[in-house]
């Protein structure tokens, strides 16, 4: 998998709208040329790799992690509304408190992620556990309501339509340099936060009798397992835009690799979504050259049909 | 001394159909008076019997006046397709907004401005991606069988990739196209004309004609298959026929308005708890929408003003919040 996201990463750098060739890239990257080659890959493509691995790590993380506690197999960050939320969370930061870098509307999308997330659990577990319709149903009620406030902030601020047209589908084009080492910190936060936790997940896991006969207070490790959640997809949105369907793909895959034991996928998880992030990034830019598609819109052709298959397909 | 039931119930629908007339009318007022142009009631008055100046004509018979006979009927069709829905599926989360019929609409449409003719009425289109996603929602129901549930769930699936693809059409369009078919993408009834107007009352009346012929199947139907059937109704063809028709409601109402979300999932409901009835009633369900989308409308328009918000975003903020409402307290 490493194997996978090194060669991604070359294949990241090297294509666009100026193919380069990958050995030319691995030569600009060690050195300091400041020829077309070199300024294309440390002032475009590098930092738009960068928050591509960073973003997708985080959202696979978030999303196996949402899937275990919500013992629900459709979870994911973008579904039950937690990105809306920190969507929410970056526009305000932008359009009414003039924030515009990454380590400062990273705070706002936090607050927002984590309005969500309380809203979605409080709705998830006010009753009979196990419905997996209406977990999706209140999520996506949520998402629509969220998602049409960012649109009517976004409508107020005309300047910032257009970006914001390409931000709110999820794009790593035009990313500053240092957004993902704003970011990196965040990540690690919620990354190392969600290892403390994942034990006590798949304690949890057991049944909460059985994980309260274990020492486990099933209370700390739902709020330790949101907050590591929410860190990773507050830094993951103010990154990318609200990316949904990298969580539900990469805790799907995952699964299928390593089981459901969450300790061991974690790592795994990290890998595989910044992989696919990395690909659906790449993919859009390869399909529509010399254009792009959003790696947003990729995630979506790619995960709506999961979560069709996934729908259709289960028995119960 | 006790009344009949049926009385309680008569009086009970004339109070309710006079109280939503009035709120509707006190809109269209509001609708037709207001604005950053601004007209005093006599005016408008004046001006719908062609009396007025020239100025205030061109507003309130080329500007007002389509805009607020757009509201009503558009949300009336899509009501009336959301009650169409809800009866059949006798699920409430089986509008047509929700399984993504109104997403299917408006990639109909959008290919049919952004990809083939940029001029041409986006109406062909968004009747054909309508339709077209009726019969995929109605395989997909075929093939999950009895589970009303994940048939939802496979709708919003099919949702969400619609929604992709409106978007991956609305990025590659040039900007100024962009900008014009973002607010339609939202739901605005901003830029409706007399034309579009016609459309809407021309298609909807021969569709709501139609209703009215398969009326009283409808609530045989909603006694169950079985029953249905004894009474002497052909059940598959007349589910067909009501689907058909429910799409090309909603379908219409989409090609004039972009897609208008939660009209279709509320109105219903809110018809049938108001009027207290057993089933969902199509008259009062066609009156509550044109109500509901009219004060929408009036409202996106003076909340913030002169910022114009896309009457399908309030009703995407409020019927997002009172969906997820309404799910969080059933599974109290």
């Amino acid at each position: 998998m490493t194997v996978i996201v090194a060669a991604l990463a070359v294949a990241g750098l090297a294509v666009g709208s100026r193919l380069l060739a990958p050995a030319d890239v691995v030569a600009a990257l060690f050195s300091d040329r400041r020829d077309a080659v070199g300024v294309i890959v440390h002032e475009l493509r590098a930092p738009r790799t960068l928050t591509a691995l960073l973003t997708g790590a985080c959202l696979g993380i978030a999303g196996v992690l949402m899937r275990a506690v919500t013992r629900n197999p459709l979870a994911d960050p973008g579904l039950l509304g937690v990105n809306a939320g920190a969507a929410l969370g970056v526009v305000t930061a932008i359009a009414f408190f003039g924030v515009g870098t990454a380590g400062g509307y990273v705070w706002f999308a936090f607050a927002g992620a984590a309005g969500a997330a309380v809203l979605v659990n409080a709705a998830a577990r006010s009753g009979r556990r196990a419905d997996t319709v209406g977990l999706v149903l209140a999520g996506v009620a949520l998402t629509a309501c969220l998602s049409a406030v960012v649109r009517i902030v976004t409508l107020a601020d005309d300047d910032t339509f257009e970006s914001f047209r390409f931000w709110a589908v999820g794009s790593f084009e035009r990313r500053d340099p240092d957004v993902a080492l704003q970011l990196l910190p965040f990540a690690l936060v919620g990354a190392v936060l969600a290892v403390v936790v994942s034990r006590g997940v798949d304690q949890l896991a057991l049944g909460t009798d059985v994980a309260r006969s274990l020492g486990v207070s099933p209370t700390i490790v739902i709020v330790g397992a949101g907050a590591a959640i929410t860190l990773l997809c507050a830094t993951a949105t103010s990154a990318a835009g609200p990316l949904a369907f990298i969580g539900l793909l990469v805790a799907h895959l995952v699964r299928r690799l390593v089981g459901p034991d969450v300790r061991r996928s974690l790592p795994l998880a990290a890998l595989v979504g910044a992989a696919l992030t990395l690909a659906s990034d790449i993919l859009g830019r390869v399909i529509a050259a010399p254009g792009e598609i959003e790696a947003g819109i990729v995630a979506a052709f790619l995960g709506a049909p999961l979560l069709l298959w996934l729908v259709l397909r289960r028995t119960t | 001394m006790t009344r009949p039931a049926a009385q309680v119930r008569r009086r009970r629908g004339v109070l309710v159909t006079a109280v939503t007339l009035t709120v509707a009318l006190a809109a269209a007022v509001v609708g037709l008076t207001t604005g950053s142009f601004h007209t005093s009631l006599p005016e408008v008055v004046s001006a719908l019997t062609g009396h007025a100046d020239a100025r205030t004509s061109v507003v309130v018979l080329g500007l007002r006046v389509p805009r607020v006979l757009a509201a009503l009927l558009i949300g009336a069709a899509l009501a009336l397709a959301g009650a169409v829905f809800q009866t059949l599926a006798r699920n409430p989360l089986a509008s047509p907004d929700i399984v993504g019929f109104t997403a299917g609409s408006a990639t109909g449409a959008l290919i049919g401005l952004i990809v083939i003719a940029p001029t041409a009425s986006p109406a062909a289109g968004a009747w054909t991606g309508g339709l077209l996603t009726v019969v995929v929602v109605m395989l997909i129901a075929r093939s999950v069988g009895v589970s009303r549930e994940r048939t939802i769930l496979a709708g919003i699936a099919l949702s969400m990739l619609l929604a992709a693809v409106n978007d991956y059409l609305l990025t590659r369009a040039p900007i100024d196209i962009a900008r014009n078919a973002d607010q339609w993408l939202h739901g605005s009834l901003a830029a409706t004309s007399m034309d579009d107007v016609a459309l809407l009352a021309g298609s909807i009346g021969i569709l709501s004609l139609v209703l009215v012929l398969l009326h009283r199947d409808l609530r045989a139907l909603e006694l169950g298959d079985d029953t249905a059937r004894a009474l002497g109704v052909r059940t598959p063809r007349l589910r067909l026929a009501l689907i058909v028709v429910a799409a090309l409601l909603t379908g219409t109402a989409t090609a004039v308005a972009g897609p208008i979300g939660f009209v279709a999932l509320a109105a219903p409901q809110l018809a049938r708890r108001m009027l207290g009835s057993a089933g969902i009633p199509l008259m009062g369900s066609a009156l509550t929408g044109a109500t509901v989308l009219v004060v929408a409308d009036v409202i996106a328009q003076r909340a913030l003003a002169p910022l114009q918000i896309p009457v399908g975003l309030l009703t995407g903020v409020v019927g997002g919040a009172y969906l997820f409402w309404v799910v969080a307290r059933s599974r109290r």
